[in-house]
């Protein structure tokens, strides 16, 4: 009885490693599982992945994962230090601090994902753009990409809020603005190498379009490069994040996102420690993560590194 | 069957002994071994390691120098340059044999010379790394070394960078670089794969002059059984880690293999015949 | 077939202009197999890359089949299906990220054309790779392999010119013999009209009838490839590279002129 599990997964790993694929989605599986390998032979890689998942799996299930409600003030157990009841304290208003972190990781993972839609493929777009065509098209775009670069982040999220009110959207909108342009940098410099490269002149001579080509032919080239970056990135993002929710530009009262958490826990620091320092750590230990993971995506991704 | 090591001159002992050299590599596919048993001697006079890729022939040489790298593993029964063994010698005297009394000469002068400082500089740093000398001393036999390897005006190459010579000169400064020191053996890996047919021609014949006149051993590593047999003495030909045949490169005709065999009749001739090719048929007993 | 007429190609990098082929003109018939042979730097690998547009900005006139071909990168959908190029590094020419399928498949889709699985089928059998190989990625590949799978997209749009750009010079030697015999047999199957360049004499005359011999962007002379095992060239630069291409003789490199 107990071969049959194994049998199993022997029979799915002959089927990815296998010399001859009979399939393309045999090839992309046996590929993937072979980046896997590698991947996951670096143990601190690891690491930073296990936190990324307890990360995401603590956001979506975290209606089963708190235990009070992460909002709702309950003034009788002000500033309780954490114990058997409240693991992690309960903050001035009485509310758990474990519930809202558990809550705010929802926030954070929001934050660090719609930087990352909306940041990554408009890099990636205006640098493909930029490095293929070359000529006033690239100086065009690049001269667009200083511009936005040159924008610090935290006074143009002010700038937003002055506009438009203060709120998570806007701080999201405000951070994906300034976090395009080194996608940008690093997409044009890798398709000013792939477009002199053989196997695109070859493209060429089939007659493909230009869009043909950077779509199907460029952009997969650099989208390592692009991922590498953006999961280094994400720690920098959450850090901004909590910035401006420090500053109280970010996620509004009584939203538990981490930056303000520890903007209202400030005022007790001295003794109430618990308030500011928990929300703190939870930003740490997720940015490590992700640098963690990213450190590793980038030993298995770079394609400096060889295939 | 075929590689059975002589010693060139039984009265002389040679300048240097490989017994059974191994090189494996421990890589996440598992153990793959580049070098299987090869033993050869070598006297004052060119040895050729002839093979296609992934013979070994590179890594063999690497080998010698105790060049390999991590996570390489080198292992033989002798080896032995001048009576220095050396797989037992410590560091320090590796350094010192390394570009002192061994030098090795690589493929493509664009990787191999560094590319932010000038060539003088990098010849003198080269000279000055073995012998006691001002920097005054070392550039004078930096150009007189410039000159033997006949580069018509050695102050302007001197002061010139890399990028601004071309690749049959940079593999020469290559040479210059390497022979300045003096060595007993030179180990020369692909060192003319990279250039054109004439000029690789050229550095050939600087090579030969200046091993002949300085009585040094040499080690001459390609692909190109032609070229290699009519500039070597004796040659080796490697396939699959191991030596298949040693044989001397005037009698390589009558070479007894099937893969030298092979080898010599793939070769396309200049001769008005455009018939098929013989195709090479590895037979995998070869491996073994 | 293929006519140029005082072709001439600069390049500018930077403050330097380099002439990279000096009025140039030949004819190749169809079905003929022309070879250009010379040193790096002798305008060869150049001439193909402006044929097919690589290289934009060439002065003089090339045409193919009777049509005239234009000096900026533009030609015709018609123009690729009679034209293609096998290129030189086999680790290079062939995407990464893609497989065999796809790389054999994308000329079909943008040429519109129908029974995309049949034609990979049939282009692989040619070049002479099992089915076997239709899923694999490049680096599961051997250069040999990746050099037949060129071929393979090369001939996968029916072309009646192939331009091979040094095909076989970076493959080992008992590989290389594979793939010139594989040549050999497609153009005869095929009746194809190749454009080889290369540096290597004895592949050159193997495969070509007739051969230019190139010198910083000149023609030095045509010769046929009897004329060439006669050993009877007539301009000393081709007779020194004959020379040369027969290996080490000491004595023989002390005459060698520098031609510059």
């Amino acid at each position: 009885m107990t071969d049959i599990p194994n049998a199993s997964s022997s029979v799915l790993k002959t089927w990815l490693t296998s010399d001859i694929p009979q399939t393309h989605l045999q090839a992309s599986c046996g590929r993937a599982y072979g980046a896997w390998l590698a991947f996951a032979a670096n143990r601190l890689a690891l690491l930073g992945l296990i936190i990324v998942g307890v990360l995401v799996a603590v956001a979506v299930f975290a209606p089963l994962v708190a235990t009070s409600s992460p909002i709702f003030p309950d003034l009788q157990h002000r500033l309780l230090p954490p114990g058997a009841d409240y693991w992690f304290g309960t903050d001035e208003l009485g509310r758990d601090i474990y519930s809202r972190i558990v809550y705010g990781a929802r926030l954070t993972l929001y934050v660090v994902v719609l930087v990352a839609i909306i940041a990554a493929p408009v890099g990636l777009l205006v640098g493909t753009s930029a490095g293929y065509f070359g000529g006033w098209v690239d100086r065009v775009l690049m001269r667009l990409t200083d511009i936005f670069l040159a924008f610090p982040r935290l006074i143009l999220a002010l700038a937003f809020v002055a506009a438009l009110g203060p709120g998570i959207e806007n701080a999201v909108f405000a951070i994906a603005i300034t976090s395009w342009p080194p996608y940008a940098r690093i997409a044009r410099a890798e398709t000013l190498s792939i477009r002199r490269t053989d196997y695109i002149a070859a493209i060429r001579l089939q007659g493909a379009s230009s869009g043909r080509i950077i779509w199907g032919h460029v952009v997969p080239l650099c989208t390592s490069s692009i991922i590498v970056r953006v999961t280094l990135d994400m720690a920098g993002i959450i850090l901004t994040a909590a910035g401006l929710g420090f500053l109280g530009l970010g996620a509004q009262p009584p939203l538990p996102e981490w930056g303000a958490m520890i903007s209202s826990g400030r005022k007790f620091l001295l003794d109430q420690w618990w308030l500011a320092t928990i929300p703190g750590i939870a930003i740490f230990v997720v940015s490590l993560g992700f640098n963690l993971l990213g450190d590793g995506l980038r030993d298995v991704l770079d394609p400096k590194s060889g295939e | 069957m075929f590689s059975t090591p002589r010693a060139v001159n039984e009265m002389t002992a040679p300048l240097l002994s490989v017994r059974d050299l191994c090189v494996s590599f421990d890589t996440r596919k598992g153990l793959v071994e580049a070098v299987r048993g090869v033993s050869f001697d070598l006297g004052r006079e060119k040895l050729g390691i002839v093979g296609e890729s992934g013979s070994g022939k590179s890594q063999a040489g690497r080998a010698l120098l105790r060049l390999t790298p991590p996570p390489g593993r080198v292992s033989a029964k002798v080896l032995n340059f001048d009576g220095i063994d050396l797989l037992s010698a410590p560091d320090r005297q590796l350094r010192d044999l390394r570009g002192g009394r061994i030098s090795m000469v690589m493929q493509d002068p664009k990787y191999s010379l560094n590319p932010v400082m000038t060539v003088g500089r990098q010849i003198t740093e080269a000279y000055r790394a073995h012998a006691r000398a001002s920097r005054a001393e070392a550039k004078t036999r930096a150009l007189e070394m410039l000159d033997a390897v006949r580069i018509r005006e050695p102050e302007r190459v001197y002061r010139a960078y890399p990028h601004e010579v071309s690749g049959g000169m940079g593999q020469r400064i290559m040479i210059a670089m390497m022979l300045i020191t003096g060595p007993d053996l030179l180990i020369a890996d692909e060192p003319t794969s990279a250039l054109d047919v004439t000029v690789q021609l050229q550095v050939l014949a600087i090579l030969d002059d200046l091993v002949t006149q300085r009585g040094m051993g040499l080690i001459f590593i390609s692909h190109d059984l032609n070229l290699v047999a009519s500039f070597c003495d004796r040659i080796l030909v490697m396939y699959g880690g191991r030596v298949m045949e040693e044989i001397a490169a005037s009698e390589l005709h009558q070479a007894q293999h099937p893969y030298t065999r092979g080898l010599l009749n793939c070769l396309p001739q200049i001769d008005a015949r455009h018939a098929a090719l013989p195709v090479l048929t590895r037979d995998p007993a070869w491996l073994l | 077939m293929i006519d140029i007429q005082d072709l001439d190609v600069v390049f500018s990098s930077g403050a330097d202009l380099v002439h990279a082929v000096r009025n140039v003109s030949c004819r190749i018939a169809a079905g003929e197999s022309f070879g250009l042979v010379g040193e790096s730097g002798s305008g060869k690998s150049t001439i193909l890359r402006a044929l097919c547009g690589l290289t934009p900005g060439w002065r003089g006139r090339m045409s193919i089949d009777g049509e005239e071909l234009d000096p900026g990168a533009r030609r015709s959908a018609s123009f690729y299906r009679t034209v293609q190029m096998v290129f030189q590094d086999p680790y290079g020419s062939l995407h990464p990220r893609h497989t065999v399928n796809r790389t054999l498949s994308e000329p079909i889709a943008i040429h519109g054309l129908d029974n995309a699985g049949g034609r990979v089928e049939e282009a692989l059998e040619q070049v002479g790779l099992g089915q076997g190989f239709r899923f694999r990625f490049p680096h599961q590949l051997s250069g040999g392999q990746r050099q037949r799978v060129a071929i393979a997209r090369a001939l996968i749009l029916k072309p009646k010119i192939l331009l091979l750009d040094e095909p076989t010079s970076a493959l080992d030697v008992s590989v290389q013999a594979e793939v010139l015999n594989l040549l050999m047999r497609l153009r005869e199957e095929l009746s194809l009209t190749f454009v080889l360049v290369s540096h290597d004499l004895a592949v050159v005359s193997h495969l070509c009838d007739r051969i230019a011999v190139m010198r910083n962007g000149l023609v030095v002379e045509e010769v046929t490839s009897d004329e060439l095992a006669r050993g009877e060239p007539a301009q000393a630069y081709t007779r020194q590279l004959l020379l040369a291409s027969k290996g080490y003789d000491r004595a023989a490199i002390d005459q060698f002129e520098d031609f510059g």
